[in-house]
């Protein structure tokens, strides 16, 4: 049988059509999600099937939109709600910070709060610095969130549907350079679980772990590591939180060497908390300090040469993981 | 003449707001013996706005209160003991002990909470108000901000979302003319919610907020409006904090001239008055009353006294649900 291609954007549609087919307390509100089928294009075809109450154009109120998301959530519907650019969560954060991620706790527990929130990330397209931006720490820090970074078409469409039959408070990260990308993708409904990261390959030298975006990197940066002898086992973090801490240790007794890419900064981004847990927990088991590969330290820039050399690169993968096998 | 409350309803509201009263004059001892945590926001000289407005919702209705919103539980069916239990910070508190004075909530009272950030129940509430509207009920939400909330960009959006949308959901603005220590004038611009109301294509009406049967009256029309499906009103309460900002506030930004002056305008005294100038109640009934409602308040401090601390295990407890299979 041939393998069912969709690309990523495809997916992240499929699985919000299914669910809503579904599940009739299921709908999606935004910023331009109907007519114009979103600003990804991840929602096209939704409004013509589900109609605008259920596929909901919202105005220009990213606080309000997240914040009426909770509402729904907690009054009997099961909302998604899109947030187009990562960077406008700046505008929402109020309501997910401390109202979304802390109701269930604050109301001690008797609070159910099934509340999808998808956005985009990620530089490389020469959207500036308001519109490139790698925020997820500003969600991962937060107890009462769950934070997934999808890297491929099928795990775009089943971390979204687990997101969505989740009781909880999901933060779904997406990436803008990986909305055209295709990969296999079953028809049928299925879930990747939440808290589940991927061995994307198996080897013995090094574990590199990516997330995102970078994961396609690294898959490009092993190409050449492999030409040049050098054996990665090669890991897709998937859920940030919670971090499947499991999987990674059980690579690292068997590499006792690490490299982490993310797309964020290096002061605060995403790989310093995973290089700190594995530094809490697998200390015993490195034979090398963990070498991360991150964005520098600036704003992301306009100019597309600047921007590419803000953001980590295949070229600095393979320097990263040269470093900590020498 | 002005429409007179049934007498029984009007004894009903009256017990409720000297519940509400009570209950805020015994948090102040509390307080003041040190088993308050963090502080506490007393809504003194504004019962008459959840006994006139929140009081008539029904069960399955809506409220999203604020930093100040003991009144708004109580009127909305919130009872004395898991209230003064949780704002004691105990197990059997309406959040266990974790939530406090600034987040009580019942989903089972329909109370989506107290806030303690100044304009972020709003959003909550346009998401109740979708809510009912998409599963084609007809409950409505009323949700509650003050002056200082009005200039918030929240206020705003919320406004607009909730009147583009036609959801049913009141706004209901108690001006109590401080945001902390800043007098609503330096605030506000134009001072005048109802032209912001406007602006936003929403129905509004001006009501002294110290007055019962005003408020009371006005809710009536209000609440009908909205559950027949036409969309967001406001209501703008017009009254005042007797207490400060917080219990134990200094108070420096205003004349005690100004507080007495509003103190003869209370919205219980008020009540009374009407009470026996229409020889509803006797000033002994009154007192009757009164008397019973204080051992309410006494034994529900009783019970959240001699209530148990949460254990020490719970902090990990009720960050998120459990997953269906």
């Amino acid at each position: 049988m041939t393998k069912r291609i969709l690309t990523y954007r495809q997916a992240v549609a499929e699985a919000m059509a299914g669910e809503m087919r579904r599940d009739p307390t299921i709908f999606l509100m935004g910023e331009d999600v109907g007519r114009h089928g979103g600003a990804f294009a991840c929602s096209k075809g939704l409004v013509e099937e589900f109609g605008a109450e259920r596929v909901r154009d919202t105005p220009i109120c990213e606080s309000v939109i997240a914040g009426a998301g909770l509402g729904a959530a907690l009054t009997g519907m099961r909302p998604i709600v899109e947030i187009m650019y990562m960077d406008f969560m700046a505008m929402a954060m109020d309501s997910i910070v401390n109202q979304a991620a802390k109701v269930k706790y604050m109301f001690g527990g008797h609070a159910v709060v099934p509340l999808t929130i998808r956005t985009a990330f990620g530089a490389g397209r020469g959207n500036a610095a308001q519109h490139s931006q790698s925020l997820e720490t500003w969600f991962t820090l937060i107890p009462g969130l769950i934070v997934v970074t999808p890297s491929i078409p099928y795990d775009a469409k089943g971390l979204l549907i687990s997101a969505i039959r989740s009781n909880n408070t999901v933060i779904v990260i997406e990436n803008k350079l990986l909305y055209g990308e295709q990969g296999e993708v079953p028809e049928e409904d299925y879930v990747v679980p939440i808290g589940k990261a991927a061995i994307r390959r198996e080897g013995k030298d090094v574990t590199l772990i990516a997330t995102s975006r970078m994961c396609k990197l690294g898959e490009e940066a092993i190409q050449v590591l492999t030409e040049d002898g050098i054996d990665v086992e090669f890991i897709d973090l998937r859920t940030l939180k919670p971090m499947d801490m499991e999987t990674l240790a059980v690579s690292i007794a068997k590499t006792h060497r690490v490299v982490v890419v993310n797309e964020g900064h290096r002061t605060g981004g995403f790989s310093n908390e995973v290089s700190a847990r594995i530094m809490d927990e697998c200390f015993s088991d490195l034979d090398a300090p963990v070498i991360r590969v991150a964005a520098e330290d600036v704003p992301i820039p306009y100019n597309g040469k600047l921007d590419a050399e803000v953001i980590p690169a295949v070229k600095d993968i393979v320097a990263g993981v040269k470093q900590v096998m020498s | 003449m002005n429409k007179q409350m049934e007498p029984q309803y009007l004894i009903d509201r009256y017990r409720l707001m000297l519940v509400i009263r009570l209950h805020e004059e015994a948090l102040k001892v509390l307080f003041k013996q040190g088993k308050i945590g963090g502080t506490t926001h007393l809504c003194i000289g504004q019962e008459a706005i959840a006994a006139g407005l929140i009081a008539q919702l029904r069960k399955d209705d809506y409220i999203v209160s604020t930093h100040r919103g003991h009144g708004h539980m109580l009127a909305k069916g919130g009872e004395l003991r898991p209230m003064l239990a949780e704002i004691l910070g105990k197990s059997t508190g309406y959040c266990k002990g974790k939530g406090g004075s600034m987040h009580i909530a019942s989903l089972e009272v329909g109370n989506l909470g107290a806030n303690g950030i100044v304009s972020g129940g709003l959003p909550i509430a346009v998401g109740s108000g979708l809510s009912a509207k998409m599963r084609g009920t007809d409950q409505i939400t009323v949700v509650s901000f003050g002056d200082g909330a009005s200039n918030e960009g929240n206020t705003h959006e919320s406004m607009n979302l909730a009147s583009l949308w036609k959801l049913p959901v009141v706004f209901l603005f108690e001006n109590n003319r401080y945001a902390v220590s800043t007098e609503v004038k330096c605030s506000m611009a134009g001072c005048d919610m109802m032209k912001r109301a406007a602006g936003y294509d929403i129905p509004s009406r001006v009501v002294d907020g110290n007055d019962l049967e005003k408020i009371h009256f006005a809710g009536i029309e209000i609440i009908d409006f909205v559950r027949s499906g036409n969309g967001p009103y406001l209501l703008e309460c017009d009254t005042y904090r007797i207490e400060g900002h917080y219990y134990g506030d200094a108070m420096i930004y205003r004349e005690k001239e100004e507080v007495d002056e509003w103190r003869l305008k209370d919205p219980i005294g008020r009540v009374e008055k009407a009470l026996l100038e229409r020889g509803v109640l006797t000033e002994k009934e009154c007192r009757e009353i009164e008397a019973e409602v204080r051992k309410d308040v006494e034994d529900a401090v009783e019970y959240a006294e001699n209530s148990p601390e949460p254990a020490i295990e719970s902090i990990f407890e009720d960050i998120f649900t459990k997953e269906d299979a």
